[in-house]
């Protein structure tokens, strides 16, 4: 557990203070992050630290930020966030679907501080939510994996059977399935959002059933290692572009834009109009996107992607457009109906087609 | 193929990720034999790890880091050593602490690792060998690690069985005040085999972050050294038996994805939960067959020595 880090930037704070500085008109606004990881995991949580660094770089002394990393999903969440609020940071992020209800507990806590909860759904005065449209991402990487996987077997290795993860289920199946008919999806659920180890051997065992594409909804880059290992397999950047792996395994990325989503947000605390909200960014507003389509891609295929990323973005296409059935055969969407966003949010089946059973 | 699994990749699969446990376990069982319990085993491997992936990314060398993970591990082993034996430190407590110092140590010497690609350690070739059918993928297609914890444990099985030395071992580990009475020197004996040890542990702690991920992340052996000690109690100390738990404690963990990707529909908290049950299931048999016979752990285990008492 790290947190030589956070303590230094605290003891900076707190030598600074003591120091008695010139005085400023007022002092710098801290914000507290915590990370699920560490932030070395060059995936989910070294891109919200980069998202970290960017409120820095653009108010500099404005503001005094600070984390604690590798914070388990759970009470020591709690612990950790209200850590952060008697450490007198007036703005807390929460960055992992986990710290849920810790951070709904300790906003009710600290009415006077604000929070902001990653793929969360729970909100409150003092506590609003932000997501991003992933599966918009899982679309192009359906697209793209349909099109050049020789096994006809995607691999999917999934974290925890909740919504965010199904809908990248779901939205990669749908659009592999829509140019390569004889597409089958096997999922291999890690139960963890980050550890290589066991990441690695999900990655292993896909590879053994013969999947020559393996998506990753975890946050390491283990799986693409693996994929490396094993020639002719391809994946995707997961969070973070992961460009250590080009041009091949990794084809492609989605890569979490958090940087403008913080900034505006610093931006309203600064002004004083911050009011808890929920956030649901995609490819169109930039908190998605889409990292470098490699050579390894043929051309016609990476004309695809992009065409795709183009509608997507533009809004003129929505992933999930009817008609869709549910697993079990019943309707869910009608010709050219697409679900709101609260159906999205709650969507815990998959769709037809996909042979998994989902686990209860 | 049967029920829609591998058997063959499964096999070949649970060999490789078994092998980290498989080194710990042979390792510990030498220093429990000595009569010397190191808890310290979790400390030791993660120690490996961080030592190895270092020492190769630094050197360009995989074999210089496997060297360096097994250098690291009988260091802090040697501390163990030095506290317990010399210092007449409690074995149980020291070990305990060497974990929380291997993994605090390990993360402080990680930091500018993480992100890191090792240089790969490549499979041995047999040649057409590796093309048999079953028998090629199972025997002839790992990495040189795989086959040398094989020979590891077959070299520590004859050292304890046949070799003078490994009497002289086991004797220390049985009745240490006999074999000082008989002139045999009951510290250097426990000094080499803790050495011997946290040199294996090392070893198992870089082939994880060398080859099973390849990658350095804090904490990354995630328990892998408790199941170590555990299955050294599973094999009631006999080498032999510590490759069987081994493989079937990573038998079971490999099993468990494969099932999931083949398409089952399976409880994964029971089937990860289940070498536990087996080991404490074997841990009620052979308490109640060595009921009247004699008991299946070193009679000094644990115990401290000193010449003068």
């Amino acid at each position: 557990m790290d947190r030589r880090s956070f303590l230094k930037t605290t003891a900076a704070t707190a030598t600074l203070a003591t120091l008695g500085l010139p005085a400023r008109a007022a002092d710098p606004l801290k914000i507290g992050f915590i990370y699920v990881g560490p932030v070395g995991d060059m995936g989910w949580s070294y891109q919200h630290d980069v998202a970290r660094r960017a409120i820095e770089a653009e108010y500099g002394d404005k503001v005094v930020t600070s984390f604690i990393e590798n914070v388990p999903e759970g009470p020591d969440a709690e612990r950790a966030l209200t850590q952060l609020a008697l450490e007198g940071n007036q703005l807390i992020f929460a960055t992992s679907f986990g710290f849920m209800d810790a951070a709904v507990n300790v906003a009710s806590k600290f009415p006077n501080v604000k929070f902001e909860h990653a793929t969360g759904y729970k909100r409150a005065e003092n506590l609003g939510t932000y997501d991003a449209r992933f599966y918009e991402g899982r679309a192009i990487q359906g697209t793209i994996a349909g099109r050049m996987t020789k096994t006809n077997k995607i691999g999917y290795i999934g974290s925890f059977p909740i919504p965010e993860v199904i809908q990248g289920i779901n939205a990669a199946f749908i659009h592999a399935k829509k140019v390569n008919p004889d597409v089958e999806i096997k999922v291999v659920w890690a139960y963890t959002w980050f550890d290589p180890a066991k990441e690695a051997d999900a990655a292993a065992a896909l590879i053994a059933e013969g999947c020559d594409f393996v998506l990753q909804h975890t946050d390491s880059t283990a799986p693409q290692a693996k994929a490396q290992e094993a020639g002719n397999v391809y994946t995707f950047g997961q969070a973070s572009d992961m460009e250590a792996f080009k041009p091949a395994p990794r084809v492609a990325s989605t890569i979490d834009n958090w940087a403008p989503y913080y900034v505006e947000r610093t931006k309203a605390m600064l002004e004083g109009s911050w009011t808890a909200d929920a956030t649901w960014g995609g490819i169109g507003s930039g908190m998605v996107k889409i990292g470098e389509i490699t050579d390894a891609v043929p051309a016609e295929v990476k004309a695809e992607a992009e065409n795709l990323i183009e509608m997507i973005g533009s809004g003129e296409y929505h992933p999930f457009t009817g008609p869709l059935n549910k697993q079990d055969g019943s309707v869910w969407l009608a010709e050219g109906e697409t679900p709101d966003d609260g159906q999205l949010a709650g969507l815990n089946f998959y769709v037809e087609g996909i042979s998994a059973e989902m686990p209860k | 193929m049967i029920g829609g699994i591998d058997i063959v990749t499964l096999v070949a699969a649970l060999m490789a990720a078994s092998t980290p446990v498989l080194l710990a376990a042979t390792g510990e069982l030498v220093a429990e034999k000595a009569g010397v319990l190191n808890l310290g085993v979790e400390g030791m491997m993660i120690l490996g790890a961080v030592a190895g992936f270092a020492t190769a990314v630094t050197t360009g060398s995989p074999v210089l880091g496997f060297l360096g993970g097994a250098l690291a591990g009988a260091v802090l082993a040697g501390l163990f050593a030095l506290l317990t034996q010399f210092l007449l430190s409690n074995q149980t407590a020291t070990g305990l602490a060497l974990t929380l110092f291997g993994l605090g140590l390990s993360a402080l010497f990680g930091k500018g690792f993480e992100g890191v690609r090792p240089p790969p350690t490549p499979k041995l070739d047999f040649g057409p060998l590796s093309d048999l059918p079953v028998l090629g993928p199972i025997l002839f297609h790992h990495d040189w690690i795989v086959y040398l914890s094989l020979l590891l444990v077959l070299a520590t099985w004859a050292f304890l069985k046949f070799s003078r030395a490994g009497l002289v071992l086991r004797a220390v580990g049985e009745n240490d005040d006999a074999a000082h009475a008989l002139g045999y020197r009951v510290i250097a004996v426990r000094f080499a085999a803790l050495a011997f040890g946290g040199a294996l542990a090392g070893l198992g702690g870089a082939y994880l972050s060398l080859v099973r991920v390849p990658q350095w992340t804090e904490g990354m052996t995630a328990g892998a050294g408790w199941i170590a000690l555990a299955i050294v109690v599973f094999a009631s100390w006999k080498p032999e038996r510590v490759l069987i738990g081994a493989y079937l404690f990573g038998g079971i963990t490999a099993l468990q994805l494969q099932l999931q990707a083949a398409g089952y529909a399976i409880p994964v908290h029971l089937l990860s939960m289940a070498p536990y049950v087996i080991t404490v299931l074997v841990l009620v048999i052979l308490s109640a067959t060595h009921r009247h016979g004699a008991p299946a752990a070193p009679a000094a285990l644990g115990r401290s020595f000193h010449a003068s008492s």
